[in-house]
């Protein structure tokens, strides 16, 4: 896969209009450029709205930001994005102010681009790979801000391009679970050409960008536009149905499909299992955010409850810790804390969101951690008893070992809690098929190239294989997985 | 879409209701539940599924008129559609040749009991069946319950049917007069509470239905999450039966009531505009 991803950035690079400008500004000028910056609401304006925080740029920003980008021989961005998208491809067509081809560019290797420019932690992906970080020691073109820009301006112009499609094979293949691994599968394989029906256990689609990823992060509408692209390209959506539960492997077998990508997620959240933590006013993140983002918990005339909050502790350091924290603002927390057993150094969390969460009147508690809960008469959680820690020695992740302090233990008043110390493979796939090979994790063992299973027509990606990674992750698994479904069913088409 | 085809009350706050679910109705077994949402603003509550017809596919489901929802669902016409119905969820329930099994259910807890009192039946046990209620309009379900056991004992708090008494005082007839190899209690979390204490001071293997709050039902969220045998539990994904001798009770009822003011308030606002629409 790499190589025809690198064969397919090279070529285009010397087609004339992309050589005509490269020649129109001289690199030096480029270089003196400044990166342009994200307009965003008001940090103690939007910490009180659902409104998304990033305004999005606007085409003179998009324009000029696109001038900075060398056009380079050997374009490194492009190593670091797990989808292949031809980056300076997409970048100069928005400097030649080809909108809509550039956004036609990304969507050549990326279902959701709307989304990735949005959610992708471009800091350690295409931007840690770009010749101003790497070469220059500067700050790297706004590669995520240009992508959302050209996304965005193709939704706004109305004149949403259908990605090319071969002709239909009429074969038909299924895709359980539709967040991002399963979305990008299955946007590769209509192109192939197959019949693709995307089964979601949900009420609806989307996966971890509906239920998970917050309104003021990534608006429900921008995800909608990508699927109802998506149908256009001929794909079935059938919600409420739980491969596995509703109907076996075997039964959908029977009715003709061919083989399965499963990126069924890692729908199982942990919890620390300390003293306390079933108390009521403790909660997943999966389930916090779940009640907020999919079910509309905050809406007056939605039944789903949720439970406010006042003094509200989130435990963890990833973006889906920052989702919550900043989540129990906008609910109206006086107090919203993030507790985190590293340092700020360490935190997982894109840097963009830790950034946004500091501005929103979030403290934030490191090098802390929860040891004990305690509640009162009716079982609601009231103080949290947390540890002072301090940094070992690197552990196997590579980050430094958190190491409690004896005897610095202190209790906090809260009473609503998050936890958000990661997440499971969801076990109902797995544990409906007896024969397919799995890890003491409980993810699925799969061929690192083609991602097939240990059953010949199952192929997995995304979290159920990853074990808790990010949607861009999930969204190459399921590219590649499409290439190794298109393949194994040819070869079995040739055989026959 | 879900259509219902049958609404059929039990009394002024039960009532049976046959859905079209035809994946549903082919895959489930006894123990499995399903959630359900009855319209875009609805919230996704777990039913216990208490019986399935593959050939029409249809499921049946015994809703009791606690809050918001199902007072919804209770309103809601044959014909009409309810917009998500997914499963079925849970572990079925392990059914095998145990003997003479004693199968209690209070209340409502009678559906769920319903199949796993067939499929015990069908496995070549002798079921004996103990049937409560507060009063004899909450004793449903019967007639169903007779053709499949071999003998159905009926209990209500005010001696209005059947003979008067405790679920656990007709249990405790039977575990007196003779060997009890298995029981199953499926009730209110009370009644689940104190039919395992009577079970348990026999030593006779008992199982549990719980029924907890619950927001996705495939293992995401962690709502219905409760202590057994001093271990986390998802109900959802590692139940809904467990061994009744390792729930944490207490804790379970204390989270079912995590949103109890919530649940009134809502509950409130919804007779007010139930009464303005009338």
């Amino acid at each position: 896969m790499e190589n025809i991803i690198a064969e397919y950035i090279k070529e285009g690079r010397s087609e004339a209009w992309r050589a005509e400008l490269r020649k129109s500004m001289k690199a030096k000028e480029r270089t003196s450029l400044e990166r342009v910056q994200m307009p965003e609401q008001e940090p103690l304006v939007r910490n009180k709205n659902i409104v998304e925080v990033n305004l999005g740029i606007t085409e003179q920003m998009a324009v000029a930001e696109a001038h900075r980008c060398l056009d380079c021989p050997q374009p490194t961005c492009t190593i670091g994005c797990p989808v292949g998208i031809n980056i300076p491809k997409f970048i100069k067509k928005i400097e030649s102010k080809d909108f809509l081809g550039a956004a036609a560019t990304i969507k050549e290797t990326n279902a959701l681009p709307a989304v990735c420019g949005r959610v992708c932690p471009q800091e350690k992906q295409c931007e840690l790979n770009c010749f101003y970080t790497d070469k220059l020691h500067a700050t790297p073109i706004a590669i995520g801000h240009l992508e959302r820009f050209a996304a965005d301006y193709e939704r706004n112009s109305g004149k949403m391009n259908i990605p090319d499609i071969a002709e239909p094979n009429g074969i038909k293949v299924a895709v359980v679970g539709s967040g991002p691994s399963g979305l990008a599968a299955a946007g590769d394989l209509a192109k192939f050409g197959y019949d693709v029906t995307v089964f979601e256990a949900l009420h609806e689609i989307g996966g971890v960008l509906k239920y998970g990823i917050p309104e003021f992060r990534l608006p429900n509408d921008i995800v909608d536009v990508e699927i109802e692209n998506m149908r256009k390209m001929g794909i079935k959506f059938r919600t409420d149905f739980i491969v596995g539960k509703t109907a076996s492997f075997e039964e959908l077998r029977a009715r003709g499909f061919k083989a399965f990508f499963v990126g069924s997620g890692a729908g199982l959240p942990r919890f620390m299992n300390i003293p306390g933590e079933n108390y009521n006013g403790i909660f997943s993140s999966n389930e916090y955010l779940t009640r907020v983002n999919l079910m509309k918990a905050a809406h007056e005339d939605y039944d789903t409850p949720v439970l406010a909050g006042k003094n509200v502790a989130v435990v963890g350091g990833g973006n889906t810790a920052m989702d919550s924290v900043r989540t129990s603002k906008r609910l109206g927390a006086k107090r919203s804390m993030i507790i985190y057993r590293r340092s700020l150094e360490e935190m997982p969390a894109r840097l963009e969101e830790v950034h946004h969460a500091m501005a929103e009147d979030i403290e934030f508690m490191n090098l802390h951690n929860p040891v004990e809960y305690f509640a009162d008469e009716n079982g609601r959680v009231n103080k949290m008893r947390v540890q002072k820690m301090e940094l070992g020695e690197p552990d196997a992740s590579g980050r430094r070992r958190p190491i409690p302090i004896e005897g610095s233990e202190f209790d906090i008043d809260v009473d609503t809690v998050v936890v958000a110390v990661g997440v499971s493979p969801n076990p109902i796939v797995p544990s409906s098929l007896k024969d397919l090979k799995m890890t003491d994790w409980g993810t699925i063992v799969v061929n690192k190239d083609t991602m097939q299973s240990s059953i010949p027509d199952i192929f997995a990606g995304g979290d159920i294989v990853r074990g808790g990674a990010t949607v861009i992750l999930a969204m190459g698994d399921g590219r590649k997985a499409a290439v190794g479904m298109h393949q194994y069913i040819q070869e079995k088409v040739k055989a026959n | 879409m879900n259509k219902i085809v049958e609404m059929e009350f039990f009394s002024e706050n039960v009532a049976k209701i046959v859905l079209e679910a035809p994946d549903i109705a082919n895959s489930r077994k006894a123990g499995h539940f399903v959630i359900i949402r009855l319209d875009e603003k609805g919230e996704r509550i777990p039913l216990t599924i208490a019986d399935g017809d593959p050939e029409k596919g249809t499921i049946t489901l015994v809703v009791q008129k606690v809050g918001v929802t199902s007072a919804k669902l209770l309103a809601m016409k044959a014909g009409e559609e309810i917009l998500d119905v997914v499963g079925p969820l849970g572990h079925a329930t392990h059914i095998e040749k145990f003997g003479t099994v004693l199968c209690a259910g209070g209340g409502v807890g009678v559906a769920p009991m319903l199949p796993i009192i067939k499929a015990l039946k069908e496995a070549g046990n002798k079921v004996i069946s103990v049937l409560a209620g507060r009063t004899k309009e909450l004793i449903i379900l019967e007639d169903e319950v007779k053709k499949h056991s071999d003998e159905v004992i009926i209990m209500t708090d005010d001696g209005s049917y059947g003979k008067k008494g405790l679920v656990t005082a007709g249990m405790e007839d039977v575990i007196q007069r003779e060997k009890v190899n298995k029981a199953f209690v499926i009730g209110p979390a009370i009644m689940m509470k104190f039919g395992s204490l009577t079970t348990k001071k026999y030593n006779i293997p008992t199982d549990v239905s719980l029924n907890t709050i619950m927001v996705d039902g495939t293992g995401m969220c962690g709502a219905c999450r409760v202590s057994v045998g001093g271990k986390t539990k998802f109900v959802c994904v590692d139940g809904p039966e467990f061994d009744a001798f390792q729930v944490n009770w207490d804790e379970m009822m204390m989270r079912m009531g995590a949103y109890k003011t919530q649940e009134h308030e809502a509950y409130e606002k919804y007779l007010k505009t139930v009464e303005t629409v009338a």
